[in-house]
């Protein structure tokens, strides 16, 4: 078995620790990345669920402003964003490489796709649910909290997953930038040094934990729902 | 209407006493409301045009219209769901639209709501769903499930509570959505074709828990429909709104008895089969052929003090053939509505002193066919 690895993969068994290494900075910065883009982007979904025109708190230049910074960081590529961030990423994290520097860029670059996510999840729950609250009494605090979060728990499972498939992609972006990471990994040995198992049994992994992202979220949105 | 004067002054008098609702004050009292919703593109659409209306405290008023007659809008002004552009709609003596934002969601507290497709929250189980208006409220936890199992019990659900709204049928989840709307104990529930939804069966069921919880609790009922049967079966005031406008309004029994504009007489004729006969008529039917000496009458209830046995009364003291060909005929607001239409042979001068008898005892007659 060892041996037939050897035979196929012979520069990533050679490399084994870092291979493993960048596998657990990819987990790392999906997961760092992943928390704090979902809460963020839970306050800017939700802000703009409650500022639109039939909103609870119908507020037009909150939506506006919202809307058109998700838009503008929406329509530049991330791995220009990525570079375009360096020096904000120097300044705030003290480095821009490694997992580290990874960090903010992704949060960045997923934040704006998150929301709006986030958004058409919440946009997807019946109005009457809203109207029922409002009917009741409820504070704006307490519909966010009983009804969008509440009752968008199965569309907010499966935005995130579709979401931290996206950020996935994204952490192996930031490798080409100097990330770490899988992505790093393979673009570095693989790509620029031409050794094929590298890249191949990077794909391998990254197929591995998207398909065990999927399942995971599948399992999930059917457990909560009703 | 002779008590709008004593209305005004009640509704004075609880203002100048700082919001004191006394029991006289109208649950609702809406004066040329007007409503226009304004749209970028398009012209402007009326949605409520001058409405004078009022919902005394104990009424189970009923507004039907045609969808899009702007019925929704209407009673959701009474909540504040819908804000108005002009005119005035007090609730318990107090304008809705000067109400503080906590003013208003107390107004809201004690104003239940019910709507057409339910609104329960699909992740709560059916307990959870009618104890929801309780959060918040000061109540701990222990307090709110035992109100909650009260709330059940008074619907008939006590058994489901632990079930989610999916796996209930249509009429216990609108049973649930009445508990949830009892919670807070309103005195006013609003329902906005809360049986539109349902089979007939259910919906009678449906109409009669809310019968009965206005009969236990004395909550004032508004509640908009497009069926007219539901008016019929419930209701003891009602309003027809046509565009925007009210074209006519009073208690059940009257404007059945006697509608007057145009859209009132469909409605009315919705929940009755007498018109039948004028196409049997038309089809020239054996159903309604007549001999020498007979005509065809419809008789009907067109007020409240009917009580005799009028048919085998006329036929007695008359020596007439009374043959009843339809009858439709509901008991609203405790007396008889509706009608007979019947075929009557005899001696000419007695079916004229027959009809005479019945007209003095106030029973509309028409001569269909003689």
């Amino acid at each position: 078995m060892t041996s037939l690895l050897t035979t196929w993969f012979p520069n990533v068994m050679s490399r084994l620790p870092e291979f493993f290494s960048s596998m657990v900075q990819t987990l790392v910065m999906v997961g760092v990345s992943g928390v704090i883009s979902f809460l963020l982007a839970l306050v800017i979904g939700v802000g703009l669920i409650i500022s639109r025109r039939d909103g609870i708190r119908r507020n037009g230049l909150v939506f506006t402003v919202l809307d058109k910074l998700i838009d503008l960081f929406r329509s530049i590529p991330f791995i220009i964003l990525a570079a375009a961030l360096v020096p904000v990423t120097r300044l705030l994290m003290g480095t821009a490489i490694g997992p580290k520097g990874a960090i903010f860029p992704l949060v960045v670059g997923i934040t704006p796709f998150f929301s709006r996510q986030i958004e058409s999840a919440l946009a997807g729950l019946d109005p009457g649910y809203v109207e029922a609250a409002e009917s009741m009494g409820m504070t704006t605090w307490q519909i966010i909290w009983h009804v969008y979060l509440r009752e968008g728990i199965p569309s907010i499972i499966r935005v995130t997953t579709i979401t931290i498939v996206s950020l996935v992609g994204e952490t192996a972006t930031v490798g080409i930038v100097g990330g770490g990471g899988l992505g790093d990994f393979a673009i570095r040995l693989g790509y620029q040094r031409s050794m094929n198992d590298v890249t191949i049994a990077t794909i391998i992994v990254l197929v591995i934990f998207i398909a065990l992202i999927e399942l995971f979220g599948r399992l999930l949105a059917e457990v909560v729902e009703h | 209407m002779s008590t709008g004067r004593r209305d005004d002054y009640h509704v004075m008098q609880s203002t100048r006493e700082g919001g004191n609702v006394s029991e006289r004050t109208p649950a609702v009292r809406m004066e040329h409301l007007t409503k226009t919703y304004h749209s970028d593109d398009d012209e402007d659409k009326t949605a409520l045009a001058d409405i004078d209306l009022t919902v005394e405290t104990g009424d189970i008023f009923g507004i039907i219209g045609l969808s899009g007659a702007g019925k929704s809008t209407l009673v959701r002004c009474i909540n504040g769901l819908e804000d108005y552009d002009s005119g005035s709609v007090k609730v318990r003596g107090r304008e809705v639209k000067d109400l503080s934002p906590a003013e208003l969601r107390d107004l809201r507290r004690r104003t239940g709501m019910i709507f057409q497709h339910f609104n329960l929250m699909p992740s709560r189980t059916v307990a959870d769903n009618v104890g929801l208006p309780l959060r918040g409220g000061g109540r701990d936890r222990a307090s709110r499930r035992a109100r909650v199992a009260e709330l059940l019990e008074l619907v008939g659900l006590t058994e489901l509570a632990d079930h989610y709204p999916a796996e209930l049928s249509g009429g216990q989840q609108q049973r649930v959505a009445i508990a949830r709307a009892l919670a807070n104990e309103p005195d006013i529930l609003l329902s906005d074709e809360a049986t539109s939804a349902l089979d007939p069966t259910t919906t009678r069921s449906i109409l009669q828990l809310l019968r009965d919880l206005h009969d236990q609790l004395g909550i004032t009922v508004v509640m908009i429909t497009h069926e007219m049967s539901v008016i019929r079966q419930i209701c003891n005031r009602v309003a027809v709104i046509d565009q925007g406008v009210i074209v006519e309004q009073g208690r059940v029994f009257d404007v059945f008895a006697d509608p007057k504009a145009q859209l009132t007489k469909s409605f009315v004729a919705t929940t009755s089969n007498l018109d039948k006969v004028r196409d049997l008529m038309a089809a020239d039917s054996p159903l309604v052929a007549l001999h020498p000496g007979q005509i065809l009458m419809r008789m009907s209830y067109v007020s409240k003090e009917v009580s005799e046995a009028l048919v085998s009364t006329i036929s007695r003291r008359y020596n007439l053939d009374v043959n009843i060909i339809f009858g439709d005929i509901d008991v609203v607001e405790g007396a008889p509505l509706g009608g007979l239409v019947v075929r009557m042979g005899g001696d000419a001068e007695n079916i004229r002193q027959a009809m005479e008898y019945l007209r003095s005892r106030n029973i509309g007659i028409e001569v269909l066919k003689s």
